[in-house]
């Protein structure tokens, strides 16, 4: 069952970053990234990762999406003009290329990494409280910068969009 | 097989080829938005591998650098979108090749 779930969103997040990549509108490329944001949503929660597969939902799926959402329709972007030609021949070797380089990672890391046993959903759980703990005693200073990390951006983001730049 | 286990190598498998094709679409695309996307699937990509070794040392330490690099990505969004508003007020395009004044 695990496996199953694993293949099916894996390949579910690998379909939707290739669709990225090659679709030419802004929109579409948006809603594959919605989908590799799901897909990978469910790979924490398989994980044992309660909090940040609930976080990457809401934060990433919902809050950064929508801003870039709203920014195409803002904008009016329409479907991207080519300014430079290739020929067919080099898309496809591009393609083949490609492969072979996503091939070749994938041999290292599993040639590299040592044997360990598999991923179980249920056998670590990261839960909320143990998350909310650490935060908050072990990463309090990291966390407080954080916060003046996102004021100073939203005044960046203020000052830039301003009438008068 | 009803229980299975999946090796911990296919999960940084699955993160290095989205990070690739993050990287894939950062240079070939010309649209500024869809260059700004593919730096968010490589963010999500890198997400993956910090949950999945935080699942392999059974310590939450990888969730909590995985909820920093949202916030710092939700940042960057914010004052990113709002660059790209300023550069289409000044140059009513959304083409990469076309924003190159500081090439010559």
């Amino acid at each position: 069952m695990t496996a199953l779930i694993f293949i099916i969103f894996a390949g579910l997040a690998v379909f939707c970053g290739i669709n990225l990549v090659v679709q030419t509108h802004p929109i579409a490329s948006a809603l594959s990234l919605i989908g590799v944001m799901g897909s990978l949503a469910v790979l924490y929660l398989q994980l044992g990762g309660e909090f940040i597969a609930a976080a990457q939902v809401i934060v990433y799926a919902g809050a950064i999406m929508v801003l870039f959402v709203f920014v195409i329709m803002l904008l009016n972007a329409g479907a991207e003009a080519t300014t430079f030609q290739v020929s067919r021949f080099v898309k496809y070797l591009g393609a083949i290329l490609l492969a072979a380089f996503l091939g070749l990672i994938s041999l290292v890391i599993q040639a590299e990494l040592p044997a360990t046993e598999g991923v179980l959903f249920g056998s670590f759980q990261g839960t909320a409280l143990d998350v909310g703990r650490k935060l908050f005693t072990t990463y309090l200073l990291p966390f407080e910068v954080t916060s003046v990390l996102i004021l100073i951006a939203i005044v960046g983001a203020i000052v830039l969009a301003r009438k008068e730049v | 097989m009803p229980n299975a286990a999946v090796p911990l190598s296919w999960y940084l498998i699955l993160s290095a080829i989205l990070f690739a094709l993050g990287v894939a679409g950062f240079i070939f695309r010309r649209n500024i938005i869809t260059v700004f996307m593919s730096i968010e699937l490589m963010l999500n990509a890198v997400n993956l591998s910090f949950v999945t070794f935080s699942y392999q040392f059974k310590q939450v330490d990888g969730h909590i650098y995985s909820f920093f690099v949202m916030v710092v990505a939700a940042a960057e969004a914010a004052v990113g979108l709002a660059i790209i508003l300023t550069v289409f007020k000044n140059r009513a395009t959304l083409m990469i090749d076309e924003v190159n004044s500081m090439k010559y």
